[in-house]
């Protein structure tokens, strides 16, 4: 029938790149590209004089600034929030810029498809929520957290240790799995249409139907490639909003004490 | 296990392979099984959401924050479920 359909085995073969020289491989490349760019562009932008109407590179950069100054920080820390925008602004476009070479021809893979960019990036976040919390509520981010107010005496307990493990532990790995597996699961799914339409076109069969029908998984991997645009974008936004989240949530509970 | 057992001592394949397979017939049941519930979480919730966006255009915005921070959080199940899978699948 088919050609034998060779999927890479193990899974590593997909994503385990010779290194260019030691302890520096593709990915660390692509993620010191994608740190460059990011620099670049936003140094660039504020180079540009902020009296005349922005253009070019500026334009580009604004457009960033508003969108995380409006779809993530008022919708989520309100104007209290704006002074997070750049930390916010700088993982965003870190996370989307390690994301889109997932689609880019010749280079075809997200750097936040290994488990090490996002697990960093989420530890960071970690350490700031955490520190945010602390700073605005002292010890009372612990206490408020074992101890939840508004919750009957009853439950206090049970509530408390579930958000305890669910705030302390489960946050940052849920933040780092849902990036990390999400770009992992796009790169596999390519993967499997570009080898499967390969095997198809190749395959020496009696009915040449089957070589046509090759044009199949090559549609759909057509599809996903689009499909993988939107993702790209659409996690660096999640991770950047859950972040604004739960940055958010150290920083408020400081006034609402009177529950 | 015992249809893999049974498989085993049928073709003759030896321990190994029978472990690979169950090892990949187990992950594929572990993902579509984590898939089901998230599925069905996230239709629901993105269905509210289109039916509170109807109903109120203007709140669009905030609806739509909000139905991804939950997209973001039902959506978690299913990507642990794919992790296992592919811890278990190697």
């Amino acid at each position: 029938m088919l050609g034998a359909l060779e999927f890479p085995d193990p899974i590593n073969t997909i994503l385990r790149w010779k290194d260019l020289f030691p302890t520096f491989n593709k990915i660390a490349l692509i993620a010191c590209v994608a740190a460059l760019i990011g620099i670049l562009v936003f140094l660039l932008a504020s180079r540009k004089d902020p009296m005349v109407a922005p253009t070019g590179v500026r334009n580009l950069a604004e457009i960033g600034v508003e969108f995380i100054e409006d779809q993530v920080v008022m919708q989520t820390m309100g104007r209290r929030g704006l002074p997070w925008t750049p930390f916010l602004l700088s993982l965003f476009v870190f996370i989307y810029l390690c994301n889109a070479p997932g689609i880019i021809p010749i280079i075809q893979m997200p750097a936040t498809a290994r488990m090490a960019i996002p697990l960093f990036l989420s530890l960071l976040v970690w350490v700031v929520m955490i520190g945010t919390g602390i700073k605005h509520q002292g010890v009372g981010y612990f206490t408020h957290l074992l101890w939840p107010p508004g919750v009957p005496v009853a439950l206090k307990p049970l509530v408390g240790v579930i958000e305890i493990i669910s705030t302390i532990f489960v946050r940052p790995f849920s933040l780092t799995v849902r990036l990390f597996a999400n770009m992992l699961a796009g790169h596999i799914l390519l993967v499997t249409f570009a080898l499967l339409s390969e095997a198809m076109f190749q395959a020496e069969t009696k009915r040449p139907i089957l070589n046509i029908m090759g044009v199949l998984p090559m549609a759909m991997l057509i599809f996903l490639t689009l499909f993988e645009i939107l993702v790209a974008f659409l996690q660096a936004y999640i991770f950047t909003i859950l972040a604004a989240v739960y940055i958010g949530e150290g920083a408020a509970n400081a006034h609402a004490d009177e529950h | 296990m015992e249809a893999f057992s049974h498989l085993v001592a049928t073709t003759g394949a030896n321990a190994d392979d029978a472990k690979a397979a169950a090892a990949a017939s187990s992950a594929g049941f572990a993902y579509g099984l984590a898939a089901i519930g998230p599925g069905i979480g996230i239709g629901y919730l993105v269905g509210k959401s289109v039916e509170a966006m109807a109903r109120q255009p203007e709140a669009a915005g905030m609806v739509r924050t909000t139905m991804f921070l939950g997209i973001a959080f039902t959506e978690a199940l299913a990507l642990i479920g794919f992790v296992v899978f592919i811890l278990i699948g190697l």
